[in-house]
């Protein structure tokens, strides 16, 4: 135990002082706050990236159902009010655009946004969504702070200009929850999960570990205690 | 401490709780695993409802239709093929459709919601080959007179009547089953749903 | 009972086998902490070999279907992503039991006659276990895997005149593709690990050979009792087996606590890039290696390219892993554990276990002037202490080494 602490201590000194001397670098982003336990702005996040998202991007590794399970969204209203781009609920989520349409009008194809929240993070859409700024030089006449010239257009310009500040960022919050959710829908589940799986190891644990008290009385005194 | 008690009591007790609870950590363990066999949510949605447009059906026409990639036959029976499926009784095993190979709202003599428009899953009930259409009446090598058209299983040459109840004397032991389905309109069948009560 | 145990007997030496491996088999009695990670190797081995068998249903090697088939098992399949979040910790946490596993041999001097052929076999374990590791973070087909892949191989492509030809042979295509991830695919989960399973049997049995070394490094079997049995020894069951359970309990609450709270565990054991599908067009910002591959990967960066070729520092980075099997003939010391050893060994040993930590970390980082030098002095240091261990190994006062093991 002793080697243990020593080995721990002398290591972990030494990835404390590199790791400070490392942090920083690249551009800031903004602390996204999201939660994925609020139901409420995930079902709000539903709907503004359907109305605002999905007529571009795909979540294609989502199915409609899915969502309509996990947030607690009735499947009839799901049809009516989030299902543009497909007719069965069991279908995943496409785009409405096609492909050549977006080569054209975007010099590219929007990205499927599936696990954006899992490869950049939620800081980064949240700050990339509230980021974009004027600039006559870029074809639809704005740029953004998060990634340079963006090929895409502010979609959320109606939102910005007709709500405060506040309600804007908590539009987008919304959206950048959704997206958490959607790279990860068992992120809903596994923390619950996880509670009782290490409640029943931990009951294990002291049933194994009295049990191992009790065998090794054999070797602290009895029939095998050291010899001579 | 060196005269302390070697309570074996004591060891059977924990020795059998810590069994116990890890034979039932293991059993939690392996819901995990087997559930993974179990259909994904693709297989669902590529097995969900399917509607089927009968409106250009026509009398003795049979179509097929993959319903959770199992064959499914829908074919229209003229008014008198629909009579004469009074008059096999004894020669099937089952012409009362006692087994539960049908819905409850298909459990009458013609196995279907309208007498005209049969639905039957087209997987015999011996082995799973698809049986094939022989619709014609007294057709010579199946039988002759007593073939009143039906189906005829290739593999093991089961025979089924034309609402797939199955004949005596041969593999098959029961008629073939009838899908979940109601109509949407008279011309719109849905496949996998029943009708709504 | 007695009957069906007789009827087997004659057939088959169960009694036989299960005495001499576990019942009386004779353990010294003074194992510590260090000495729960072998069973813990078992243990996460099997881990391994039943998700991988499960994942193995589920998942397609084709560069066109493998990253949707391996999202298909995260959101399709019933429990999917628990499979795989198991068995992607169940990586790393092979590769944290078996760094425990090896420190603990340098602790006690595990390696050290006559336990030399047991050392070699785990050191071809250990380098049998990259490869897996390797070819296994390829099949998410990923952008890290893609990268990845393309960079380690390329490595066999720095040999003179053959090189191009075994870059084609490996690659099955001009450059990483499908043939390529079909190929891993079938090594990762058929040969590597039947050999691992073989090399496992074989550590074992040359271990129950000898007998375990233990903290005092006391040969146990040097003192018997009137009826053969050490007399520091007890038996493997049911003393170590009931500990043994114990330790394996705390270590699935770790390993439950990141595969429920945190199985990327912040980009150390799931890459955040690799979420992004391969794409051969576009690079990503910055590649590295999982942890477990980054201490020799940053020996590679060290050495600078000579002669117009990249060599020198492959073969740096291979000869930082063989030179770890010579150690039972690089170390002249007398005694085995730490605990008698002579000062400079502990000192050596504590600059060696921060060196090695020290190149794990900085095989993470983006290549800078400073980190070069420092990857430049710790691959040094890295080296110094093979090479140097005749020497310090052989100076130095030890301490007596006790008869017997020491009671705590």
């Amino acid at each position: 135990m002793k080697i243990l602490l020593k080995t721990l201590s002398i290591v972990s000194v030494f990835i404390i002082s590199f790791n400070a001397s490392a942090a920083g670098g690249g551009v800031n982003l903004d602390h996204a706050d999201t939660d994925i336990t609020d139901e409420a702005s995930l079902q709000r996040g539903a709907k503004s990236f359907m109305n605002n998202c999905s007529g571009c991007h795909s979540i294609e590794l989502m199915r409609y159902n899915r969502i309509a399970k996990d947030l607690n969204i009735n499947e009839a209203d799901m049809a009516k009010n989030l299902m543009f781009n497909a007719e069965k609920t069991g279908s995943k989520i496409f785009s409405s655009m096609p492909v050549d349409g977006a080569n054209k009008w975007f010099g590219t194809t929007p990205p499927d946004l599936s696990l954006t929240a899992r490869a950049k993070g939620t800081d980064w859409i949240y700050t990339y969504l509230r980021g974009f700024y004027a600039d006559d030089t870029r074809p639809y006449g704005v740029n953004n702070h998060v990634l340079k010239n963006a090929s895409m257009p502010d979609a959320l310009w109606q939102s910005k200009q007709d709500k405060s500040e506040l309600e804007f960022n908590r539009e987008v919050r919304d959206i950048t929850n959704f997206l958490d959710y959607v790279s990860e829908p068992v992120k809903l589940i596994r923390y619950e999960i996880g509670v009782k799986v290490l409640g029943f190891l931990f009951i294990l644990f002291i049933l194994s570990y009295l049990m191992k008290k009790e065998y090794w009385k054999d070797v602290k005194y009895g029939k095998w205690r050291a010899k001579d | 401490m060196s005269e302390q008690e070697i309570d074996l009591k004591k060891r059977r007790f924990l020795t059998n709780a810590t069994s116990v609870v890890g034979a039932v950590g293991v059993g939690f363990v392996l819901v995990p695993f087997l559930s993974s066999w179990m259909p994904s949510a693709r297989a669902k949605a590529a097995g969900a409802p399917v509607d089927v447009d009968i409106s250009k059906l026509e009398d003795g026409q049979l179509v097929r239709v993959l319903w959770r990639k199992k064959p499914v036959w829908i074919f229209k029976r003229d008014k008198d093929t629909v009579a004469r499926l009074d008059t096999l009784n004894d020669i099937l095993v089952d012409p009362n459709n006692e087994e539960p190979q049908q819905p409850d709202y298909a459990k009458n003599k013609w196995r279907s919601i309208n007498p005209e428009i049969a639905v039957i899953i087209g997987i015999c009930t011996h082995l799973g080959c698809s049986p094939t259409y022989r619709p014609e009446v007294g057709a010579a090598d199946l039988g002759g007179d007593e073939w009143q058209g039906g189906f005829y299983c290739p593999c093991h040459g089961s025979k089924f009547d034309l609402a797939g109840r199955v004949y005596k004397n041969t593999p098959a032991p029961i008629n073939l089953a009838i899908p979940p389905y109601h109509f949407v309109s008279d011309t719109l069948i849905r496949l996998g749903v029943d009708p709504k009560v | 009972m007695d009957n069906n145990k007789n009827w087997i007997d004659q057939r088959f030496p169960l009694t036989k086998v299960w005495n001499e491996h576990l019942a009386e088999y004779y353990t010294p009695r003074n194992f510590n902490f260090w000495y729960f990670f072998g069973s813990l190797a078992i243990l996460v081995l099997v881990i391994q070999l039943f998700t991988g068998i499960f994942l193995t249903m589920h998942y397609k090697p084709d560069a066109a279907n493998a990253f949707a088939s391996v999202e298909y098992i995260m959101r399709d399949v019933d429990w999917g992503w628990l499979i795989r979040y198991i068995h992607s910790t169940g990586a790393s946490a092979f590769f944290v039991v078996i760094y425990l596993h090896m420190y603990r041999a340098l602790l006690y001097g595990s390696y050290k006659a006559p336990r030399e052929l047991i050392w070699i076999l785990g050191m071809v374990l250990y380098i049998a276990l990259m490869a897996e590791a390797f070819m296994g973070y390829v099949l998410p087909w990923g952008q890290m895997s893609y990268w990845g892949a393309k960079v380690i191989i390329n490595l066999f492509g720095s040999f003179p005149i053959v090189g191009d030809i075994i870059l084609e042979f490996i690659l099955g295509d001009y450059a990483v593709g499908d043939a390529t991830l079909n190929r891993f695919f079938s090594l990762h989960v058929i040969a590597i690990p039947l050999i691992l399973v073989v090399l496992v049997f074989l550590h074992i049995v040359a271990l129950h050979t000898v007998g375990s070394n233990n903290p005092d490094g006391v040969e146990i079997k040097q003192n018997k009792d009137e009826n053969g049995i050490p007399k520091d020894g007890i038996p493997f069951h049911p003393y170590y087996s009931v500990k043994d359970i114990v330790g394996v309990v705390v270590f699935l609450m770790i390993f439950s606590s990141i595969v429920f709270f945190a199985p990327a565990l912040g980009g150390y054991f799931l890459e955040g890039p690799n979420f992004i599908e391969a794409n051969p067009l576009m690079t990503p910002d910055h590649i590295a290696p999982l942890w477990y591959l980054t201490p020799f990967y940053s020996v590679l960066r060290a050495v600078p390219p000579m002669f117009g070729s990249q060599l020198p520092g492959v073969l740096a980075m291979f000869s930082a892993l063989l030179i770890l099997i010579a150690l039972p003939w690089l170390d002249r010391s007398k005694v085995k554990s730490i605990r008698y050893r002579s000062w400079p060994y502990k000192v050596a040993l504590g600059i060696f276990v921060v060196t090695f930590v020290v190149l794990g970390w900085l095989g993470m980082q983006a290549v800078t002037p400073l980190y070069s030098l420092m990857a430049q002095i710790f691959t040094t240091l890295y080296f110094a202490f093979f090479i140097l261990m005749p020497w310090f190994t052989s100076i130095g006062k030890t301490k007596p080494v006790p008869e017997r093991t020491t009671e705590k």
